[in-house]
C-alpha cells in the first residue's frame, strides 16, 4: 500500500487542517466518536490520505493502526481521491475478449497510475467495471456518464485530450 | 417552548383536520408529493417545483403543496393527491410536469379532478378525456388488503413538520408511558402486545426490555435503533425514516423509560442520506418541544437521542457488530453471550430493535396491547410491512396482517406476475432467507411458519421469481453477496462462504459432481452451526432452502448440464434458425468475438468455441432467427 498513498501528493490547506481541528475538538469526548471523526474528515478532504490520518492519531490519540484499520474495513472510506472525471473500463466478457483489458493497460500506462487511483493533478481516476450493457459495442469505456464504444488503443490520447483541454 | 401532555393533546384537537381528509369548511387544498428517495429518483421533485410554480403563477394562495414521504406504490411515482375541502381524496399517479400543468388548472382552479391520471389507468394509456372516471387508491387491490400500522403516517404527513405528527396523535404514547405507567407496565404492555422483532429473528420484543431493566438507576443503559437496512431489495426502514422519523424517536424514549436508560442511539446507514437528514430535523424539533432532552413531560425522566452514520458494511447490522461500530471501531461482532441487554454497548445494557419494530409501539401505548393483539396469527401479532419486488406487477411498499397468505401478497395485491408467466417462487429474508416455493403459497405468512417451510420472515424483502428464473443463479446471487459482505472475523464465514460460492460456480458451469452437490450441503450445514454471527449462520439458507424446493434443477444443472430456466450462460448454446435467417449479415458484424460466420442473402451460423454468449445477436436479429436454448 505504500507506494499507493503517493500517487496524489497530499494537498490539504492550513484551513482544512484547521476545520478538523475544530471538528475534533468539538466531538472527540463523546463516546465513540472516532468514527464520526473520520465521517467529517472524509467530508473535509474528500477522502483518508496516511497524511490525515495522522492528524487523526495525533490529536485523538488513538494508534494510526487502529485508524487505518477501521478506514480499510467500510467501503466508504477512501485511501485515493476521485478524480474530477472519472473512468471506468467494463471488463465483462464481451468487452474482455474484444480487448477492453488491453485499453485498460493502456490506460494506466498514459495516465501513470493503477487501476483504484486517482492522477497526480487530480484530474482523472481510472476504475474497472462490471458489464454496462452496452456488448455490440465492445471494447466499452464510461468517462464520467458518457459512454465510448468500439474503443481502439490509439483513440485512447484523444479521448484524453478531449477533457484535459475542457 | 417545552411541551406539557395537555399541550400535545390540545395540538391534537387542533391540527387534527389539518393533515388528511378535510372538512367542507377547511381554508386550504393540501397537495401531497410523495418525495422519499424513490419518488424522488422518478422526478417527484421536478414535479413538486412545478406544482408550486403552476400555483403561484395562476394566484392559487388557498392551495398549500407538501411533501411527505412514500405513498407505497413505487411503480407509479412520481404520485400527488389532492385534499379538498369537503372532498374525498383524489390520487393522480405518474405524475410529469406537463400532467401538472393540466391537473393545476383544471383541479385546483376550477374544481374538477381529473379520472384520467388517476389509478382507473394504471396500467393503461390514459385517454384524453376529462370525463373519465376516478379511482380511489384506496379501492384498489394493492391497498385494500393492507393494515397501515408501521406505515401509517408515511405518506400522509409532512415528515420534516412535528407539528403533523402531533396532529395525528405523536407523542401520546410517551405521555401515557411516563405520566399514568410504570416502567414495569410499560414492559407489560409490550409483553401483552405480543409484538416481536420486524428486524429478521422474531425474537420477543419485550424479552429484550425485560432483561435490560433490572438495576434501573444505578447503571449506565443505552437503547438503540438498527436502522442499518442492508439486505437487498428491502426497503422499509428507509421509507419509515423518511416519512415518519419521529415514530421512532418516541418509541425508543418509551424504551428508555421502561429499562431505565437515558440515552439513545440511532445506527444509521449512510446510504440513506434522506433518512439521515430527516432524522437530524426530527431530533431537532423534539429538543425544541422538550420532548426528547431534561425533564420530558415534568417528569424525572431524561432521554435524548445520538445519530451514528454507517460506512458501508452490510455486517453492522448484526447486533454486536452494530453496536462495536457505534463505539467507533471496526465493524466485526462478537460472540454472545453476554448478550446486549447484559453487556452491550459500551459494555453496559443495552436494548437493540429495529426501526419497524419502534414504529408500531407508541401506538401500542396509546391503543392498547388488546388491540394489537386481534391482529395477526396466534404467535405473530400485528402486521409486517414487505417490500415487493421482482417479477410482479404492483412493485411497493405493503403492510399486511400476519397470517396473510402469500397467495394474497402475490395475485392480488401484487397483481400477479407479468407477462402471463407462472409464479415459480418468492424469495424471503434476503441473504439470510430462503424461498417460498408455489405449493405453499396458501400457508399464512408469520414468523413460526415461514421458518417451517425453511425460509424465514427476514427484514421483509419479498422477491417473487417466476418460471424464467433459475434457483441455483439465484442462490449463487445471494452467495456473493454474502462473499463481499463476510467480515473476515470468522473462519467458517470468511473462507467457508467462498467455498461455497465456487462450488456453485461449478454447478452453473456444468463442471459439477453429484458428489458436489453432497460436498455443498455439508458444508452449509458446518457454516449453519459454526460461524460467529447471524451473517455467516445464515448465510447457507438460500443454498439449502433452494436445494430443498428445487433439487431437480440443481440435478439437472449437474446431470443434464442444461438450465431450465435458461439463465446459466454456460449451459446454454446461441443457435441460428437456418430456416428465419435472410443472411442479412447484422449479427456478424455486431458480433464481439467474431463467432457468427457466414455468406450474404445464405444462412449464417455461430461458432460456440469463440461466442462470448453476450447476446447482441439477439436483441439485433429482425427476424427472431437467434435462439438460446
Amino acid at each position: 500500500m505504500a507506494d499507493k498513498k503517493t500517487t496524489v501528493p497530499f494537498d490539504g490547506t492550513p484551513e482544512q487542517a484547521e476545520e478538523l481541528r475544530a471538528a475534533i475538538a468539538r466531538i472527540k469526548d463523546e463516546k465513540g466518536s472516532l468514527m464520526p471523526i473520520m465521517q467529517k474528515a472524509q467530508e473535509i478532504y474528500g477522502y483518508l490520505p496516511i497524511q490525515v490520518q495522522t492528524m487523526i492519531s495525533d490529536q485523538t490519540g488513538h494508534p494510526l493502526e487502529e485508524i487505518y484499520g477501521i478506514a480499510t474495513f467500510y467501503s466508504m472510506f477512501n485511501l485515493n481521491p476521485k478524480g474530477k472525471h472519472k473512468i471506468s473500463v467494463c471488463l465483462g466478457t464481451a468487452c474482455y475478449v474484444k480487448g477492453s483489458g488491453a485499453v485498460f493497460n493502456k490506460l494506466q500506462e498514459l495516465l501513470d497510475i493503477e487501476g483504484g487511483e486517482c492522477t497526480p493533478d487530480g484530474l482523472f481516476s481510472l476504475d474497472d467495471c462490471r458489464c454496462v450493457g452496452a456488448c455490440g459495442l465492445a471494447p466499452v469505456m464510461m468517462v464520467d456518464d458518457e459512454v465510448y464504444g468500439r474503443v481502439e488503443i490509439d483513440d485512447l490520447h484523444d479521448i484524453l485530450q478531449k477533457y484535459r483541454d475542457q | 417552548m417545552k411541551l406539557t401532555l395537555d399541550k400535545v393533546k390540545e395540538m391534537q384537537a387542533q391540527l387534527k383536520d389539518t393533515v388528511g381528509e378535510r372538512p367542507a369548511d377547511a381554508a386550504k387544498t393540501r397537495v401531497l408529493v410523495g418525495v422519499a428517495t424513490c419518488g424522488l429518483a422518478s422526478g417527484a421533485g421536478k414535479v413538486m417545483n412545478a406544482l408550486k410554480n403552476e400555483c403561484s403563477a395562476l394566484g392559487l394562495g388557498d392551495v398549500e403543496v407538501v411533501p411527505t414521504g412514500c405513498i407505497g406504490l413505487c411503480q407509479y411515482e412520481p404520485i400527488v393527491e389532492v385534499l379538498a375541502p369537503g372532498q374525498p381524496k383524489v390520487t393522480y399517479i405518474k405524475m410529469t410536469v406537463e400532467k401538472v400543468k393540466e391537473v393545476v388548472k383544471k383541479h385546483l382552479l376550477n374544481g374538477h379532478a381529473l379520472g384520467k391520471y388517476t389509478m382507473t389507468y394504471a396500467d393503461e394509456e390514459a385517454p384524453n378525456n376529462d370525463e373519465a372516471p376516478i379511482t380511489s387508491l384506496d379501492d384498489t387491490p394493492f391497498y385494500k388488503k393492507q393494515v397501515r400500522i408501521a406505515l401509517h403516517n408515511c405518506g400522509i404527513i409532512n415528515p420534516e413538520n412535528i407539528d403533523e405528527y402531533i396532529a395525528r396523535g405523536g407523542y401520546q404514547g410517551l405521555g401515557k408511558a411516563l405520566l399514568e405507567m410504570t416502567p414495569d407496565a410499560v414492559i407489560q404492555t409490550i409483553l401483552d402486545s405480543g409484538i416481536r422483532g420486524r428486524g429478521g429473528a422474531g425474537f420477543p420484543t419485550c424479552m429484550k426490555w425485560k432483561f435490560a431493566s433490572g438495576n434501573r438507576g444505578n447503571v449506565e443503559k443505552y437503547v438503540c435503533c438498527n436502522a442499518d437496512e442492508g439486505d437487498p431489495g428491502a426497503f422499509m426502514d428507509r421509507s419509515v425514516l423518511e416519512g415518519d422519523p419521529h415514530a421512532v424517536l418516541e418509541a425508543m424514549a418509551i424504551a428508555g423509560y421502561a429499562i431505565g436508560s437515558n440515552q439513545g442511539y440511532i445506527y444509521v446507514r449512510a446510504e440513506y442520506p434522506l433518512a439521515v437528514a430527516h432524522l437530524k430535523t426530527a431530533i431537532k424539533q423534539a429538543r425544541e418541544y422538550g420532548l426528547l432532552g431534561e425533564n420530558i413531560f415534568g417528569t424525572d425522566f431524561s432521554f435524548d437521542i445520538g445519530l451514528r452514520l454507517g460506512a458501508g458494511a452490510f455486517v453492522c447490522g448484526e447486533e454486536t457488530a452494530l453496536m462495536t461500530s457505534i463505539e467507533g471501531k471496526r465493524g466485526e461482532p462478537r460472540p454472545r453471550p453476554p448478550f446486549p441487554a447484559v453487556k452491550g454497548l459500551f459494555g453496559q445494557p443495552t436494548i437493540l430493535n429495529n426501526v419497524e419494530t419502534y414504529a408500531n409501539i407508541a401506538q401500542i401505548m396509546v391503543r392498547g396491547a388488546e388491540w394489537f393483539t386481534k391482529l395477526g396469527t396466534e404467535k405473530s401479532k400485528g402486521t409486517k410491512v414487505f417490500a415487493l419486488g421482482g417479477k410482479i406487477n404492483h412493485t411497493g411498499l405493503v403492510e399486511i396482517p400476519m397470517g396473510t397468505t402469500l397467495r394474497e401478497v402475490v395475485e392480488e395485491i401484487g397483481g400477479g406476475i407479468p407477462n402471463g408467466k407462472k409464479f415459480k417462487a418468492a424469495q424471503t429474508g434476503g441473504p439470510s432467507g430462503g424461498c417460498i416455493p408455489a405449493d405453499k403459497m396458501d400457508v399464512p405468512i408469520d414468523y413460526d411458519n415461514l421458518i417451517a417451510i425453511g425460509s424465514m420472515m427476514g427484514s421483509g424483502g419479498l422477491i417473487v421469481m417466476d418460471e424464467d428464473s433459475c434457483m441455483v443463479d439465484i442462490a449463487k446471487f445471494f452467495l456473493g453477496f454474502t462473499v463481499d459482505e463476510s467480515c473476515g472475523k470468522c473462519t467458517p464465514c470468511r473462507i467457508g462462504t467462498k467455498r461455497m460460492y465456487e462450488m456453485l460456480g461449478k454447478i452453473t458451469k456444468g463442471e459439477a459432481t453429484m458428489k458436489d452437490l453432497k460436498e455443498l450441503e455439508d458444508l452449509c450445514e458446518y457454516i449453519k452451526d459454526n460461524a460467529l454471527c447471524g451473517l455467516g449462520q445464515t448465510a447457507p439458507n438460500p443454498v439449502l432452502s433452494t436445494i430443498r424446493c428445487f433439487r431437480d434443477e440443481y440435478v439437472a444443472h449437474i446431470v443434464d448440464k442444461k438450465c431450465p430456466a435458461g439463465v446459466c450462460e454456460d449451459l446454454l448454446v446461441y443457435i441460428i434458425n437456418p430456416s428465419k435467417c435472410r443472411g442479412c449479415t447484422l449479427c456478424a458484424r455486431t458480433c464481439p468475438s467474431g463467432a457468427i460466420s457466414g455468406l450474404v442473402k445464405k444462412p449464417h451460423s455461430i461458432d460456440i468455441n469463440k461466442c462470448v454468449k453476450c447476446g447482441s445477436c439477439i436483441n439485433l436479429c429482425h427476424f427472431g432467427a437467434i435462439t438460446k436454448e
